[in-house]
């Protein structure tokens, strides 16, 4: 167990370095930064003056090692917009879109699951039919116009609950149902399709040949197994989450790193940019390793090195 | 001495979109204790479905009924799904073919085995663990305590089976039903357990249903071996009296198949020609009649009669006294 979470972590490791190196030289070749930052209707010679400022003259190799070597350190370098550590102005954001994301995921697998599971009891039923239609709209309507339509109804219509901002339980509602519908159908389905498959297997049947009631062959011996897929499809759907809170955070003005990235890519703000993008990913990274882990705590079958 | 199962006229049906397929047509099965039937018969016979209806385990499109159908003064027949739950593995336990997937991947060996008998007597942990590490080392398994920790896919095949049979004997049933237990295992793993289970029977004083196509297993282990052939049992009779004067030409067909050493050598094994009949439509006379050699005229218009006696035979042209 613990040579597997060593090599998993390697791995881990590896990944978070490689989309760092990724990261950094994508934003470097996606345009001059220079004419970005000078705005352009500056001159050649205030780019030139920009370029040398912000030492982006240098050779891309050496600016990447350079900002690498302080990341490690922790400093994330400085905002061109607000003058201020980056590491700060994320660090006052992060928790809003952590938040945001643990709701919409929790919202996710509390609706997904036992859709989930009734739709593979009883296969082909309405109580199925139903399910798939969720998770169909689900999948084809766009978050940004499945949130206004929250608004419209929730927050215009009904009056319920707060349409934007952030502060109380009731502001984080809204976005984390728009969020957290997004990743419905995949969990729900992953599950179904787990359920069904677990449901026919020999084991079931020897459950039930010890006279086992049906909640414990459903829920000790079934849900078990069907759910270790499940997992690590939630771990991905979580970063793709924190990915899609951009859209979300702007429609209900939520001011979390989402917010933060979409107005400095229009700030041409690329340190803080490159920050969220590392810190993203390096979520995602800790999350899947975190899904290993887990995953092999339910199935005894993926503990060997 | 009371029989510990009485069957009569079970017949399974399994719903089809065209209409009802009729799986098995009229079961008749008696079993004193410790005493064990041997259930032969080629795939698609119903064999494993009959099994299946004695349990209440048959898949949710697919209905038993039975005119009899009682287990140790118990009737099954009328038995709710929640009495069944508490007859299974209690007082009727069961194994399967396929040891490698018939217990949970995510559990230990010991977790699995203690639930059977919690499930059923009022005992805690400890006792449960205590009667599994004496079921483990009755079956054969060593270091016992140590296997309860392990998980399934730590365990060979004829391991996983003997832990399989461990578990079904944790609460001491009455009727184990064995469903090809030894196919999936290779030829001396197969002995070995053909031979816990005669002794694990006359230990437990149980009585055993042991269903296989192969009829040189069967002979080594039943008392009495019951035919079946397209959903009914054509011939019962002692072990011994079936292979030495088989009644019917089914039977005989079947025993044409079996590679005898030091005979026929060179020469072809015997074939059954022609194929089942169709279980979805009602069958006149006797169902073996499209594939027999020797059918006769009669054997088509009606069902071939199935007298009393020690050896019965399902064929008209049966010696009414084999017996």
């Amino acid at each position: 167990m613990l040579l597997f979470a060593a090599r998993r972590l390697m791995l881990a490791v590896l990944v978070a370095l490689t989309v760092s190196v990724i990261c950094f030289f994508l934003l470097h070749l996606s345009g001059d930064l220079a004419q970005a930052l000078a705005g352009s209707s500056s001159s050649a010679s205030d780019v030139e003056a920009v370029r040398k400022a912000y030492g982006l003259d240098r050779p891309i190799i050496v600016q990447y090692l350079g900002w690498a070597s302080r990341v490690l350190t922790g400093d994330l370098g400085q905002s061109y917009f607000f003058k201020e550590p980056v590491a700060k102005l994320i660090a006052e954001r992060l928790p809003v879109t952590m938040v945001l994301g643990v709701c919409a995921l929790v919202f996710a697998v509390a609706l997904a699951l036992p859709l989930g599971v009734v739709a593979a009891l009883r296969p082909n039923s309405w109580i199925d039919r139903t399910a798939l239609t969720i998770s169909v709209l689900g999948q084809a309507l766009p978050s940004f116009w499945f949130a206004l339509m929250l608004i419209i109804v929730f927050g215009l219509t009904l009056r319920w609950l707060p349409i934007s901002g952030s502060g109380t339980w009731q502001h984080l509602v809204l976005p984390s149902i728009a969020l957290g519908y997004y990743a419905t159908p995949a969990i729900m389905r992953l599950t179904r399709a787990g359920m069904i498959e677990v449901l026919a297997s020999d084991y079931i049947r020897t459950a039930r040949a010890k006279g086992l009631r049906a909640p414990s062959v459903l829920f000790k011996h079934a849900l078990r197994n069907a759910v270790i897929p499940v997992v690590a499809l939630a771990a991905v759907q979580f970063g793709f989450m924190l990915g899609g809170s951009i859209v979300i955070e702007t429609v209900f003005a939520l001011h979390g790193i989402g917010y933060l990235a979409w107005e400095s890519i229009a700030r041409a703000d690329f340190p803080i940019v490159q920050a969220i993008v590392l810190i993203l990913a390096s979520v995602y990274v800790v999350l899947t390793f975190l899904a290993d882990i887990l995953n092999a705590f339910l199935d005894p079958r993926l503990r060997v090195g | 001495m009371t029989a510990v199962l009485e069957v009569e006229g079970l017949r399974v049906d399994i719903a089809m979109a065209a209409g009802a397929l009729h799986a098995v047509r009229g079961v008749d099965l008696a079993l004193a204790p410790g005493e064990t039937l041997g259930l032969v018969g080629e795939t698609g016979c119903g064999k494993s479905l009959s099994a299946l209806a004695l349990m209440d385990l048959l898949p949710r499109r697919v209905r038993r009924s039975a005119r009899r159908m009682v287990l140790d003064g118990e009737d099954l027949a009328a038995a709710s799904p929640r009495r069944m739950e508490d007859l299974r593995g209690d007082r009727m336990a069961m194994i399967f073919q396929e040891p490698m997937t018939s217990l949970n991947p995510a559990y230990t060996i010991g977790n699995q085995l203690a639930e059977a008998l919690m499930r059923h007597r009022a005992v805690g942990a400890a006792a449960a663990r205590d009667r599994a590490v004496e079921l483990l080392e009755k079956v054969g398994i060593t270091a016992a305590g140590e296997r309860l920790r392990q998980y399934p896919h730590q365990l060979s095949g004829g391991l996983r089976q003997r832990v399989m049979i461990a578990m079904a004997l944790m609460c001491g049933p009455r009727l184990l039903i064995c469903d090809e237990p030894t196919t999936a295992l290779d030829v001396t793993i197969q002995a070995q357990i053909l031979l816990l289970l005669k002794a694990l029977q006359r230990e437990f004083g149980m009585a055993m249903i042991f269903i296989t196509h192969d009829l040189g297993v069967v002979a080594r282990i039943a008392d009495r071996i019951a035919v079946m052939y397209a959903g009914e049992v054509v011939e019962l009779a002692s072990a011994a009296e079936l292979f030495a004067a088989p009644g019917h030409p089914y039977t005989r067909g079947l025993l044409r198949c079996l590679p005898v050493p030091g005979r026929d050598r060179g020469e072809p094994l015997g074939v059954i020609p022609g194929m089942v009949p169709n279980l979805a439509q009602e069958i006149a006379g006797c169902a073996f009649a499209n594939r027999c050699d020797r059918a006769a005229d009669a054997c088509r218009a009606a069902p071939p009669p199935w007298a009393p006696g020690a050896h019965r035979a399902r064929c008209i042209l049966a010696p009414r006294a084999v017996a």
